[in-house]
């Protein structure tokens, strides 16, 4: 164990991916950089985050891919030399970007195996920086998993914590079928302990956070460890709560929901995104279509508002859910209202 | 490029089938058994067949919404395809993916799209793939006038370019962006703006199997010998609508009819094969039969082939979930 960012466990897992399998190669903007600069640097960035810091050089131009401004011929690369027979772990900078490149991604690697006959195995990682927190404004700060989330054929990948960021990593580049992994801006700072070498973390299999047996909270990413700050306060005043890390929304793991519901009887899902078809809709529907008859109170949303993400601090500030906004919720489902 | 008998013996009965096939589903498609869009490639089986005629087993293509003829001179099965097309449980797509969607895997064949402009960066990222194996494969995309004018080609054939990959672009002109003239939707020349990319472009009358064959060959050599990217610009017509069913408002009356006339791509070779002696009018007539009857036995197995059922429509969406 060592204690590492989730930019460094990141890093980590695509360099131990890298070494063991020849077939990973890395291409997006700027994963290396320097390509054609003035200072001779090839490798002048290492990714915008860092999160690919290192691979250039170590593994070279032809594995680690320094595209053009090209979102959409970034994810076809992927694609085709993914059906061709590579592991691609392509990087959109932002992940406002799918909106330049969505059509590779829901209606080409999603469908060709389905297309196909059962065919095409479509081992594509495609990362994406996500997330308010860096007053970005509206083009680069949205959470935009719930879009791709409804999409049969992708697997959503959204960790909260270095550990889960590694071993989750490890997981999506082993896949055989297309991973969308998300990694939260405000997130790659976090530091926590990350096992060595070998540690996969399976798909769909919720974590649980935080025990308790008064309120069930879901939440995902950078949500964690803001309804880690407002379960804890509320511990102190004797009300406990089941934290519930989802790790991925698609495949989802329902029955980790509802099984704590069947206990608590109170759901508050916490969720960075805008409130209308999202994940925390989402688990409020489980939860009204399975899980009705252990219901004690009306289940409490929090969510960011229906607005595109805003630039100024106050703002922006306010457009993400708070550890205060998710210590309201959980009072006000144990209120009852 | 000298071709050997056998070579163009496989031709002109890949150009056969491409033509029957397509000339029969005209026929079949307004009787209501096929279901959804069929778009047909009657009219430019001399593009396909003749650059397909350049490929090894290890190459790669990516087609197009109008792909059946890509499939045939790939290799792909025609029963499989019928089958496809009929929407059957053993057609080559289990019947999820219906004309539009027609691939094989195993033929080096990454689908026919439903989205014009879609296969481009797909074929790109193949050609990836072909580089880092290094045994001088290639990968071949089919795009036609209309989607030319996507975004997509451009940043396709811009990568291609800055990573040097063995990548051939195959520019086919069929004179329609669906009911739209390509000379109205065209801004400049669909040459000079693949050359403005660095990528070098061959041109080859569509109409004419051995006009594509050597331009074909050229260009793909010079993909395979890692010089880059290269090009086929070649112009054809296509002889029915968009879609089946299209009334085709936007064509004069006699100009479908003028091309199979004058222009033919069947008749061609036919002409230029009997001519040089290489085979009597018999001999391709044996050939015709012999594919006519194939066609006959696809679509009678295809009419009455096995409907998909529940288990087909839940499973291979993931490999694993």
């Amino acid at each position: 164990m060592a204690v590492l960012t989730m930019r460094d466990a990141l890093n980590q897992a695509l360099h131990e991916e890298m070494e063991r399998d020849p077939s990973v190669i890395v291409m997006g903007e700027d994963v290396a950089g320097g390509a054609g600069g003035s200072s001779g640097n090839v490798e002048a960035a290492g990714g915008i985050f860092g999160v690919t810091k290192g691979l250039k050089t170590k593994y070279g131009a032809d594995r680690v891919i320094d595209t053009p401004i090209s979102e959409s011929a970034i994810v076809g690369l992927a694609n085709g030399s993914a059906l061709a027979g590579m592991r691609p772990v392509a990087e959109l900078m932002f992940a406002d970007f799918v909106g330049v490149s969505l059509d590779q991604i829901f209606n080409q690697m999603a469908k060709f195996r389905y297309m196909f006959g059962g065919k095409a195995k479509v081992p594509v990682v495609l990362r994406m920086s996500m997330g308010a927190g860096m007053n970005a404004a509206a083009q680069h700060s949205q959470t935009i998993y719930p879009m791709l989330t409804m999409v049969p054929g992708l697997k959503i990948v959204i960790p909260s914590n270095p550990a889960d960021a590694k071993g989750m990593m490890k997981q999506a580049i082993r896949d055989d079928d297309p991973v969308i992994f998300f990694e939260h801006k405000a997130l790659y700072s976090r530091k926590g302990e990350v096992p060595d070498g070998e540690h996969l973390v399976p798909f769909g299999q919720a974590e649980l956070v935080r025990e308790g047996s008064d309120v069930t909270v879901v939440a995902l990413a950078r949500m964690v460890p803001f309804a880690i700050k407002a379960v804890d306060k509320l511990a102190e005043e004797g009300i406990t709560c089941d934290l519930i890390d989802l790790r991925t929304t698609s495949p989802l793991d329902e029955d980790a929901v509802l099984e704590s519901l069947s206990m608590t009887g109170r759901l508050v899902v916490v969720d960075e995104s805008n409130p209308m078809c999202s994940i925390a809709s989402e688990i409020a529907g489980i939860a009204a279509s399975k899980g009705f008859s252990s219901l004690r109170a009306p289940v409490q949303k929090v969510t960011a508002p229906h607005t595109p993400v805003p630039f100024a601090r106050e703002l922006e500030r306010m457009y993400v859910p708070s550890p205060g906004d998710i210590e309201a919720a959980i009072r006000r489902v144990m209120e009852g209202a | 490029m000298q071709q050997s008998p056998d070579q163009i013996r496989r031709a002109y009965r890949q150009m056969r089938l491409i033509r029957e096939f397509e000339e029969r589903l005209h026929v079949e498609n307004p009787k209501g058994e096929i279901a959804g869009f069929t778009h047909l490639y009657s009219g430019q089986e001399a593009i396909a067949v003749g650059v397909c005629e350049n490929l090894r087993d290890t190459d790669y293509i990516i087609s197009t919404h109008r792909g059946h003829g890509h499939c045939l001179a790939r290799g792909c099965d025609p029963k499989g395809m019928m089958h496809e097309i009929y929407g059957r449980a053993d057609g080559l797509g289990k019947g999820r993916g219906g004309s539009m969607h027609i691939a094989d895997l195993d033929k080096g064949m990454l689908g026919a799209n439903g989205i014009v402009g879609g296969g481009q960066p797909i074929a790109v990222g193949a050609a990836v793939a072909c580089k880092a194996r290094q045994d001088g494969s290639v990968s071949v995309s089919f795009t036609g006038d209309g989607a030319s004018n996507q975004g997509t080609v451009f940043e396709a054939m811009n990568m291609a370019v800055v990573l040097k990959l063995p990548k051939v672009f195959v520019l086919e002109n069929n004179g329609y962006s669906e009911h739209t003239g390509a000379s109205y939707g065209i801004g400049g020349d669909l040459k000079t703006r693949t050359e403005g990319f660095g990528i070098p472009v061959w041109e080859a009358d569509g109409f004419d199997y051995f006009s594509v064959y050597d331009a074909a060959g050229e260009a793909i050599e010079h993909a395979r010998a890692g010089k880059g990217p290269s090009a086929i610009l070649a112009t054809a017509t296509r002889y029915f609508g968009h879609f089946e069913g299209d009334p085709q408002n936007y064509r004069a009356k006699d100009e479908v009819k003028n091309f199979r006339e004058t222009k033919d791509a069947l008749k061609r070779i036919r002409e230029k094969v009997t001519g040089a002696g290489i085979f009597t009018a018999e001999d391709l007539d044996s050939i015709d039969a012999e594919v006519l009857k194939l066609i006959d036995d696809s679509v009678g197995t295809a009419r009455n082939g096995p409907v998909p059922g529940a288990d087909i429509m839940m499973s291979d969406v993931y490999v694993d979930y």
